[in-house]
């Protein structure tokens, strides 16, 4: 589903990712983990072109993302395509992001209107739906200003929802919460892998990482250093730095 | 944290339920209230004593024909100015956004330029363009033109009137929905994108609505601005409001009544334009506070409602609905 070969992205003079090759299977859950600093979310973010890659590709589902291959040249695409490929891959902010003029409703529904052409009739019908999947139908109405941050976060996850991604890419989603709110966006994200959803998830929380991933990278220093499923990376690493990583957020 | 033993219950005397609350005198709040009743009195008796305010004159032209239809032209010099100067600013603010050193360059010399001509200057420019072109062709640029007017026939002084006007008031409206399109936090337009949105789209739905929160406090005072400056273009002969009424005390030699009669429709003309402002500025509210403020009407129903003994009239609380 996900491809990434040889991934570099540098800021100025620093070099964030030196050289990521991935393989993300569909209907996989992958975690990433790592220190502050060591790419992962720059990684997350040229999954769709929210970052232009420096040098390597990106496929996700068979499609170059952000880039036209002709022989041995890469076309960087038009905005327009761009934004077409990015409407088949969710991503779900640290901040949530939701837009706070619009209701619960309308940031869920204005997507699907914006770019499937729905009528608006049924983007709301389809939005209410996708509501009750993360249990807030009863807050439709309420702007996000309203909403705890938890419920935010959840209706930014229906709202990566509503366009029937191929792939859902989560950026530190519960890293913005009070802990006692963690909870109900996690049990979100399980519900989303157990019925088979591509999920790339970057977070902190070891715990998620060992129930519901398939596979866990750790990252640092813009490189892969080891990943693996849950059990061998999380309670064996091979690597002295993912050792010393884990012993610091497990305490 | 340790564990916290039980608290005590506050011990001695401070809590008998007898005690009233005395509220703190202000002596000096008193003081001035009295300054500023005392010279608001002696302003409303000058205003009524004195002959030379002639409010007969002035009752007999307020409303008077040629002044209402005056007013309609000012109203009109306004209305078509603001729209028109908005709607180029729309245009202007993200070209000078633009990654595009072109667009971004044409956009600031323009409201470099038209910040730099005083509104008096540009409009005699407008007024006289048919000194500088004789007549304009519309066709291919640098190419064959396929139409040709005079100038004199396309540019009427009221047109140079409301092109200057425009064009003056574009200039500082770019600039001001500039201050509201760096205002509208970035992770907005990074959602949008994510989302696949459409850029023009992103612009119209998410990032516009969001600016206006700070656009309408300066483009409020642009508008009541626009209104005072449509004063100017009566060096084009044109019979806007304060035109008129030098007209006619050129006539009847009355002065101070006439400019009372512009002063006061342009006072009443502001009010309404505040009070525009107060519901436009409360729809472009939502979302932003989680519960608007009550409108005046809904303000005085709720102390009517406490009056009458009923309790919980008016609710604000509601959120969105309509505007009373």
């Amino acid at each position: 589903m996900v491809r990434l070969r040889g991934v570099h992205k540098t800021f100025g003079t620093h070099e964030v990712l030196r050289g990521i090759d991935l393989d993300l299977p569909a209907g996989s859950v992958t975690v990433i983990l790592g220190p502050s600093g060591s790419g992962k979310s720059t990684l997350l973010r040229t999954i769709n072109h929210l970052e232009k890659v420096d040098r390597g590709t990106v496929v996700v589902d068979g499609q170059l993302i952000g880039y036209r291959q002709v022989g041995d040249r890469l076309y960087e695409l038009g905005e327009r395509l761009i934004l077409r490929q990015r409407a088949d891959i969710g991503f779900v902010f640290q901040n949530f992001n939701l837009f706070p003029h619009l209701t619960a409703l309308e940031n869920v529904a204005e997507a699907p209107v914006a770019t499937r052409r729905l009528t608006r009739a049924q983007a709301r019908e389809r939005a209410l739906a996708l509501l009750d999947r993360v249990g807030l139908a009863d807050r439709a109405g309420a702007y996000p200003r309203q909403l705890s941050g938890g419920q935010q976060q959840r209706v930014a996850i229906a709202r990566a929802l509503a366009l029937e991604p191929k792939l859902i890419l989560f950026d530190e989603p519960t890293s913005a919460l009070d802990p006692e709110l963690v909870g109900e966006v996690l049990d979100v994200l399980r519900d989303l892998a157990r019925a088979g959803t591509t999920m790339v998830v970057v977070t902190h929380e070891i715990g998620f990482a060992r129930e519901a991933a398939d596979t866990v990278v750790f990252l640092d220093a813009g490189r892969v250093v080891e990943q693996g499923p849950p059990g061998a990376v999380l309670d064996h690493p091979a690597h002295e730095r993912t050792r010393a990583f884990l012993s610091k957020v497990l305490t | 944290m340790s564990v916290v033993s039980t608290p005590a219950p506050p011990t001695g005397a401070t809590d008998p339920p007898t005690l009233t609350v005395v509220p703190a005198r202000h002596p000096w709040r008193w003081v001035g209230s009295a300054v500023a009743l005392v010279l608001a009195a002696q302003f409303t008796h000058g205003l009524v004593t004195n002959p030379g305010w002639d409010w007969p004159t002035f009752a007999g032209y307020f409303v008077e024909r040629s002044i209402v239809e005056a007013l309609l032209v000012t109203l009109h010099l306004t209305l078509a100015g603001a729209a028109l100067g908005f709607l180029g600013g729309v245009v202007l603010a993200p070209m000078r956004l633009s990654r595009s050193p072109v667009l971004r360059g044409f956009s600031w010399t323009y409201i470099w330029v038209f910040r730099s001509v005083p509104l008096i200057v540009q409009l005699l420019f407008w007024a006289n363009l048919g000194y500088l072109y004789d007549t304009l062709q519309f066709g291919v640029p640098f190419g064959p033109g396929f139409v040709e007017v005079r100038t004199i026939d396309l540019v009427s002084p009221f047109g140079a009137a409301l092109l200057g006007l425009t064009l003056h008031q574009a200039a500082y409206s770019a600039e001001i929905v500039r201050a509201g399109i760096i205002s509208v936090d970035q992770g907005q337009v990074e959602a949008a994108a994510a989302l696949g949105i459409p850029r023009l789209r992103q612009f119209r739905r998410i990032v516009l609505p969001q600016a206006m929160r700070a656009i309408l406090p300066s483009a409020a005072n642009e508008l009541i601005n626009l209104l005072k400056s449509t004063s100017v273009v009566y060096v084009l002969a044109i019979g806007e409001i304060f035109y008129q009424v030098q007209v006619v005390y050129g006539r009847n030699g009355r002065v101070v009544p006439l400019l009372m009669v512009a002063t006061v429709w342009y006072v009443v003309l502001t009010a309404l334009l505040s009070v525009l402002q107060f519901y436009v500025e409360r729809h472009f509210a939502r979302g932003a506070l989680r519960t608007l403020p009550p409108t005046p009407l809904q303000r005085l129903r709720a102390v009517v409602g406490q009056r009458l003994g009923r309790t919980g009239v008016a609710g604000p609380s509601r959120g969105g609905g309509g505007p009373w």
